[in-house]
């Protein structure tokens, strides 16, 4: 079956998928309910800005990593001196990029799910005594899940699926930052990886099949949660 | 007291108004649709904030722009009951209720208990339940009962009848004439509906393109023969309360006690002593300067006229003064006033054919609209 190199692409790839959603998941919470619910100044630069990465290509948005968090970067450089922690070429690295690619995605189908609560409920809430925390938690939260659980699982698809950004910023390290895709390329560029890249392909394929099957499950249970039939 | 004042403008809707409410029963804002009555509801409950205004309720100021003061919404300790209901989808009937009553309840025994609310209310059976399987009906029962356990000191109703039935309209518009006085909780009700406004008003507030055009007691200012709105409406007429004092089943007929004279209706439900509030159309009442004999009309009451308000119409509206004090309201041609000489001071007698009368009031024009 597979070589242990390629299974170390397979554990990779879940890791640095898992890890970029679990972390991008709460940040794209937060900046889709602001952009659903406030108006402040600088939200249309925070849109922009929140869009980019669906618009630039993927190479891009990695060099823009790489000049923000490389090791001379002015976030990079603060938080090697701070924290001596280092994302570039590193598997955090590697879920920072697949994560800033998938982030717009998560946010807009947050957005969506919380654009499509009535104000009117929440006002009720809060003419019941809710206050802001307490509302968000009882109320806007759980109606939105259906909405937070399908940006999890479109997040998670393109971590996986990430290809340019990734192998920018963080390269491509076996058993670092070599997720799925990386190890088929890389394949490809050895002469006679072609078996290689065929079973890792049809591994991608198993992976997604069942991630898809899970998170149909996770969907459907998501939206009875939130409609509680009887 | 409600004492409210404020001033506001929703894009190019410009409000100014001021009413003074006594906090106990119904104050019932009415007018038509865009004349701002939910505008003011709004701002009441602390959901707007109006350019300038003071807003009091009992002894709490909820706002006051020259001050400063302003009590968030979540502080103001209000019922509201909205037209749609919002109830919360993803909680029980049960969850729904209690929502506010956790929030709100405070050491010892609640003000509004739980158990009668369920038992007035009637959803004793539904707390299992879950709002998309309760009847329009049942999730405005709930609605209201969530107001009510929240232990508001107003509740804010706006419009709660109006995506309902008409079956149900009369259900919930009954409940709701039992509901303010049962829970001794004062109320503030916006409606466009005449017949909402009959049945349930102690006090009213008349407002049209933001702006309030009469405002007193229910019974002065819907008798009055020239009260914007409402005067010269073809239900114009007067809210009068009258006790039964006697029942007369075998005939379909109530007797009831109106000043010094006896009138009869078609039966209404009660026992003696009750009062009964009706609506005399002033369409429905007829002039006589002699007592009629030999007539089909039940009741025949001595009166004298107070004033006459003529109508831009043409007609005229004349307000009697009954034996014994209580108000009517009669609308009569140009023509009648002069063949009767009817001036103020004069004796008449107004004939009221029994199957006229409106009551309880409102009932009638609530199945006509």
């Amino acid at each position: 079956m597979l070589t242990s190199g390629e299974w170390q692409a397979v554990g990779v790839s879940l890791v640095v998928a898992t890890r970029a959603v679990a972390v991008g998941l709460p940040l794209a919470l937060v900046i889709a309910w602001f952009l659903a619910r406030r108006r402040f100044p600088g939200r249309t630069l925070l849109d922009a800005l929140v869009h980019a990465p669906l618009v630039l290509p993927p190479v891009v948005v990695g060099y823009a990593l790489l000049l923000l968090f490389g090791v001379r970067g002015p976030i990079g450089h603060w938080l090697d001196a701070t924290f001596g922690a280092r994302l570039v070429f590193t598997s955090a690295g590697a879920s920072l990029a697949a994560g800033v690619i998938a982030f717009p995605m998560m946010v807009r189908a947050i957005r969506i799910a919380l654009e499509g609560i009535d104000p009117g409920i929440e006002l009720a809430a809060r003419s019941l005594g809710a206050r802001t925390v307490d509302r968000f938690l009882s109320i806007t939260l759980p109606l939105a899940l259906p909405g937070i659980v399908a940006a999890a699982i479109v997040g998670f698809a393109v971590c996986l699926g990430e290809f340019g950004a990734v192998i920018t910023f963080a390269a491509s390290i076996p058993g670092e930052t070599q997720t799925l895709p990386l190890a088929i390329y890389a394949a490809l560029q050895t002469p006679g990886g072609e078996d290689t890249a065929l079973k890792l392909a049809l591994v991608s394929l198993a992976v997604a099949v069942v991630a898809l099957i899970a998170a149909e499950a996770l969907g459907r249970w998501a939206r009875r949660w939130a409609a509680r039939s009887p | 007291m409600i004492d409210f004042e404020a001033r506001a403008s929703v894009g190019e809707f410009r409000l100014d108004v001021s009413f003074h409410a006594p906090e106990t029963g119904t104050t019932v804002l009415f007018g038509p649709s865009g004349a701002g009555k939910s505008t003011v509801l709004a701002l009441l409950a602390g959901a707007l904030r109006p350019e300038s205004g003071r807003i009091v309720v009992g002894n709490e100021v909820f706002l006051d722009t020259k001050s400063g003061t302003s009590v968030a919404l979540e502080d103001r300790h209000l019922g509201w009951v909205f037209q749609d209901g919002r109830l919360f989808p993803h909680l029980t009937v049960a969850q729904n209720l209690d929502y506010g009553l956790r929030r709100r309840a405070r050491p010892g025994p609640a003000r509004i208990e739980r158990q009668r609310v369920l038992d007035v209310l009637g959803i004793g059976a539904l707390l299992e339940r879950w709002p998309r399987d309760l009847s329009g009906g049942e999730r405005q029962r709930v609605a209201i009962g969530r107001a009510l356990l929240a232990q508001p000191r107003l509740l804010l109703m706006d419009e709660p009848l109006a995506s309902l039935d008409l079956a149900r309209k009369r259900e919930i518009l009954e409940l709701l004439a039992s509901v303010g006085a049962g829970f001794a909780t004062p109320t503030v009700y916006v409606t466009h509906s005449v017949a909402e406004l009959l049945r349930l008003a102690d006090h009213v507030v008349l407002l049209d393109r933001g702006r309030v055009l009469a405002e007193g007691p229910a019974r002065e200012v819907i008798g009055r023969g020239d009260t914007p709105l409402l005067a010269t409406r073809s239900d114009a007429g007067a809210l009068v309360e009258a006790p039964i004092v006697a029942q007369r089943p075998e005939r379909g007929a109530t007797l009831l006690r109106l000043g010094s004279d006896e009138i009869q209706i078609p039966h209404v439900a009660g026992e003696i002593g009750r009062l009964v509030r009706l609506h005399v159309i002033a369409n429905d009442v007829i002039l006589a300067t002699e007592r009629p004999r030999a007539i089909s009309v039940r009741n025949v009451l001595a009166a004298s006229v107070h004033r006459l308000a003529p109508r831009a119409d043409g007609a005229v509206n004349v307000e009697l003064t009954l034996a014994g004090g209580p108000r009517l309201l009669a609308t009569v041609t140009q023509e009648a006033v002069r063949d009767l000489a009817l001036t103020p001071g004069l004796a008449v007698f107004a004939l009221l054919k029994s199957v006229a009368i409106d009551a309880p009031a409102g009932m009638r024009l609530l199945e006509e609209s």
